[in-house]
């Protein structure tokens, strides 16, 4: 085991430790994916790039937003707006396992005196047409992470498979700084001039998206949207392969799956407005699944995806 | 004689699915070495979150060398008929020896098959063995193509004799076997080679691993009811939970952890139910009190400070599940308070929302149909139709309460707490968390009437429902578990011995399904014959034939089960007896007899058989017999005593058997034959009134 390593101070600062190790591991630094996701997950960065042949390795912060889970700031726990931590690397190493362990030692976790467990969890993404084998990990009966071997996105078989890290970075920092409540975690240093707390920054955010996820978010133009992008992602990856004005061979895949996101946003925003019924809900999923896996079939018919002239011949 | 030592470590194993590994490894490697003519000893497999190991005892050091004999053609067959044969047994014609036989001189092969080295063998069937194993759900890692069920990170492969160890030399998808294994992935992660299964078990308790499953659930146990008892308190036995427990970690650490005073209140079910489902913490009650007060967790690793970093997390992980629980359980509470008797009116409103079945309707309408169904069930189970359409109507409210979508598992549970709160009486608010019941062949079914006539309201109604939208259980697909329903129905009928015509309640739900407009008209005598088809399962397991049952559903009143089964019973047990046996026999003869006269004299002989035609003693004895056996069996069946019919109906066994000895029933005479034609037909009436013995399997 490596000497102790300090305890974090911020929020900010295990999420600085966390770029900070995985990049000392060889993981490309990526940055948020610029629209609304639910998960880490659905960053091209993992759906996409678990496709193909190619290896890859990157790690970024993702912004995630879940509609039904906003509490008005209220709840310790819970909040609609929050971030996740991703790593995919493909093909998983064979030392993945103590590369995790070695990333919760970098955020000041000491490994002699917490109870680290892997339980088994079988991660499964309707939306996503994926699913994989795996592990949530726990620290003394918390889940920190989910850690999954993808074996399937948008319907294909990973070959070869990536290892995925998911850190749910508000409950594992309140762990860690020990704090009881969310609003009350320090977000930058305490000691520094201007202080913040999580809830200095996000508790306002939470009320407003609360009050408008739940009550006011317009579901006619909700619904009007969904129907549009879902149309949208469809006849971009209907285009012609071949650029006409540059002659290149261009698949428009990201644009089109930036359709499927927003369309699968919007799904949940609804879902939070409580206009979609039971039985209409598995016809959504079932909707925008059919989209990412269009959008999958398409990636892997690019370069990024392992295609080559050779290959199509 | 070597021993054999294999090890599969790999990323941790689902706790669930490692006793079922570790038995099919002994299995798979066993059958495969005495397959190949190794045979052992004895075989013993282990399992940790990590490992799967197999040990195996006085194995052969090689396969014995096995002689066959294979006859050949003759020798002077055709050049390619003996080339032929060579071929196939490896041979040169030199080899083969001439025999002289009846048939004149034959060709014979010696084949001989030379012995092979245990290590050979090992290395093929392991091989095999990982490449094929059976877990529930498997998957590859990196760029292999293997499967198992997490990545497979090395193979221990040794064969130990009194010369030493040898690793078996093996390599799977570029995983080389060898004689080393690691111990606890915290407390001693260093690899460490092995001479000999005892070396491994001693080695790896020194690094902090033990292998052996039973001993890892016996120390956890022992450990907490030895700290609950120091305290005071009793933990409540789990024995799935200790199993599973037992296979998330490899050195177990128990550790007694408190839940907070806020909790304390909670129902027992709730604090259990999370604790076990979210945390997988033993629950500690209190004996004088009865109450959940403390929890047990149990850590796979040893810690300077004794576990109390660990303790607190836990705590505080519980803290915030329970605190969430809590907030259900006191908005929960509030709703059925302000509630007043009032149907639980928004709970009931949501309910309206929540769709059933996309063509059955919403929960509100399955419980407006049950609440009608119930209401004429109840006085066939002896329950106030009042109470009874009540409990139906208000029973299944908790389905929309906060607590019940957090855990589907507590639905009636809570409902009955809910219901008592809102002022409810016992009968009805019992009724919540009875009408469930029976889940499984083994799950106590209620007794109360007004849960009876609420229980079978459910079933009935769901089974009426999914047959009337043709969504029927087909070969192992069940989806929405009639089969279960149908047990349930019969368990309650049979167990509470309730006297219910079944196509009653089949009518009335039908009826109520009516206002459904994506239902058509159930098939109720498709739907009976289902229920027939479960209870021959039920029975058979009593040890009743199918036969017997058929015999007796093919009565009227088979919808009421109770009759129809005290019926089957009676016949079975008669058909134990040695006059029961042979009467079957002899109402077989004469049922023959009959058929084939009426087939070919195109008339039916049914009245009219007259003692005064008789011609032999053995007739008129049977006359006598018989109509001292109806004056028997009549009142016997008005009164449903099948026992009394029966033994009434197997005492005919001797007069008939005499008749059939001395008659000639085809007599020249025409009269006389016509009368024992319609004495036959008699025996076959009388029988017929009992159970339908063509029905039985000769």
């Amino acid at each position: 085991m490596s000497e102790t390593v300090s305890t974090p101070r911020s929020f900010q600062e295990i999420i600085l430790r966390l770029q900070s190790y995985w990049s000392s591991k060889g993981c490309a630094m990526l940055q948020p994916y610029d629209m609304e996701v639910g998960a880490g997950t659905f960053h091209p960065a993992t759906t996409l790039r678990s496709l193909g042949t190619k290896p890859w390795a990157a790690a970024y912060v993702q912004p995630s937003r879940r509609p039904t889970d906003g509490r008005y700031g209220e709840n310790p726990n819970r909040l609609q707006h929050y971030y996740q931590y991703q790593v995919l690397i493909k093909p998983s190493p064979p030392d993945l396992q103590e590369l995790y362990l070695g990333s919760l030692e970098a955020i000041g976790i000491d490994m002699a005196l917490h109870d680290i467990r892997f339980v088994e969890d079988d991660w499964e993404s309707p939306t996503l047409g994926a699913w994989g084998l795996g592990w949530e990990v726990w620290c003394d009966g918390m889940e920190v992470s989910q850690f999954t071997y993808f074996q399937q996105v948008g319907g294909h078989d990973c070959a070869p498979v990536s290892g995925e890290l998911t850190y749910g970075l508000e409950r594992l920092a309140m762990y860690i700084l020990g704090v009881d409540h969310v609003m009350d975690m320090p977000f930058n240093d305490p000691q520094t001039p201007v202080p913040l707390s999580y809830g200095d920054i996000f508790h306002q955010t939470e009320e407003e998206y609360a009050r408008w996820n739940f009550d006011t978010a317009d579901t006619a133009v909700l619904l009007r949207h969904f129907e549009e992008a879902e149309a949208h992602c469809r006849t971009i990856l209907e285009a012609e392969h071949t650029d006409p004005k540059t002659g290149r061979r261009i698949i428009m895949v990201h644009p089109a799956y930036d359709q499927a996101i927003k369309a699968s946003h919007i799904f949940n925003l609804l879902d939070a407005r409580g206009v979609i019924s039971v039985t209409e809900r598995q016809a959504y999923i079932g909707r925008v699944r059919a989209l990412t896996k269009l959008c999958a079939d398409a990636f892997v018919q690019t370069r990024a995806g392992g295609w080559t002239p050779e290959s199509a011949a | 004689m070597p021993d054999l030592l294999i090890e599969l470590f790999s990323e941790e194993i689902p706790a669930r699915m490692q006793r079922r590994a570790a038995d099919d490894l002994k299995k798979l490697m066993t059958n495969g070495l005495v397959e190949a003519g190794l045979t052992y000893a004895s075989a013993g497999a282990f399992s940790t979150p990590r490992r799967l190991t197999l040990t195996v005892e006085g194995l052969l050091s090689e396969s014995p060398t096995t002689v066959e004999e294979r006859k050949g053609p003759k020798a002077d067959a055709p050049e390619k008929a003996i080339e032929g044969f060579l071929r196939g047994a490896g041979l040169a014609r030199d080899d083969l020896e001439e025999r002289d036989t009846p048939k004149g001189p034959v060709l014979f092969a010696r084949i001989e098959k030379p012995g092979r080295p245990a290590a050979d063998i090992i290395a093929e069937v392991l091989a095999t063995t990982i490449r094929s194993f059976p877990w529930p759900k498997s998957m590859r890692w990196g760029s292999g193509s293997l499967r198992w069920v997490r990545p497979l990170h090395s193979i221990l492969c040794l064969l130990t004799d009194e010369a030493g160890a040898e690793v078996v030399p093996l390599n799977v998808d570029g995983i080389v076997s060898g004689d080393a294994t690691a111990g606890h992935r915290f407390m001693a992660p260093d690899q460490f080679s092995v001479t000999s299964f005892e070396d491994y078990a001693a080695k790896l308790k020194r690094a902090f691993v033990v292998l052996d499953p039973a001993e890892r659930a016996d120390s956890i146990w022992n450990d907490a009811t030895n700290q609950a008892f120091a305290a005071g308190l009793e933990v409540v036995e789990d024995q799935g939970l200790l199993a599973e427990v037992a296979g998330l970690v490899e050195w177990p650490v128990v550790l007694m952890g408190r839940i907070g005073e806020d909790f304390l209140d909670l129902p027992a079910e709730v604090l259990q139910t999370s604790m076990k489902e979210h945390q997988k913490f033993f629950s500690v009650r209190n004996p004088k009190t009865g109450r959940i007060e403390q929890f047990i967790t149990v850590a796979n690793r040893e810690t300077k400070d004794n576990g109390a970093t660990i303790l607190a997390g836990n705590e505080k992980v519980l803290s915030a599940r329970l605190a969430d629980a809590k907030f259900f359980w006191d908005n929960d509470l509030r709703v059925a308070r302000a509630d007043a008797g009032n149907g639980m009116a928004p709970w009931m409103d949501k309910l309206r929302d929540v769709t059933f079945h996309n063509r059955l309707g919403t929960q509100a309408d399955l419980i407006a149909r049950m609440s009608a169904l119930a209401r004429t069930l109840a006085p066939m189970v002896g329950a106030d139709p009042d109470a009874a359409a009540q409990a139906a109507r208000v029973g299944k409210t908790d389905l929309a309460s906060e607590m019940v979508y957090e855990f589907p598992e507590l639905q009636g549970v809570m409902g009955r707490y809910y219901l008592r709160e809102a002022g409810y009486s016992e009968p009805v608010a019992d009724a919540a968390r009875d009408h469930y019941a029976p889940l499984g062949p083994t799950d106590d079914v209620p007794v109360e009437p007004v849960s009876l006539a609420v229980a079978l309201a459910e079933k009935i109604d769901k089974l009426t429902g999914f047959w009337a939208i043709d969504e029927k259980p087909t070969g192992s697909k069940d989806p929405f578990a009639l089969r279960r329903a149908a047990l349930g129905v019969i368990r309650i009928v049979l167990e509470n011995d309730l006297t219910l015509r079944l196509s009653d309640g089949f009518e009335a739900a039908a009826g109520a399904l009516a206002d459904i407009r994506d239902a058509g008209a159930a098939d109720t005598a498709d739907l009976l014959s289902f229920i027939h088809d479960r209870l021959k399962v039920y029975l058979r397991d009593q040890g009743i034939r199918h036969d017997v049952i058929d015999a007796c559903i093919a009565m009227p009143g088979n919808d009421d089960l109770a009759l129809l089964v005290r019926r089957a019973r009676a016949l079975s047990e008669v058909l134990n007896t040695e006059d029961g046996e042979n009467l079957i026999q002899a109402f077989r003869r004469a049922n023959n007899i009959l058929t084939q006269a009426e087939e070919a004299d195109g008339v039916e002989y049914s009245y009219g058989a007259d003692p005064k035609f008789s011609q032999t003693d053995e007739e008129r004895a049977l006359f006598e017999a018989l109509d001292e056996a109806e004056a028997r069996i009549t009142p016997a069946m008005e009164k449903q005593d099948f026992t009394t019919a029966m033994a009434a109906m197997a005492g005919l066994r001797a007069p008939v058997d005499a008749f059939f000895t001395a008659v000639q029933v085809n007599d020249d005479n025409a009269t006389v034959r016509r009368n024992r034609l319609n004495l036959l037909s008699r025996i076959t009436r009388i029988c017929a009134a009992v159970a339908d013995l063509t029905r039985i399997a000769g």
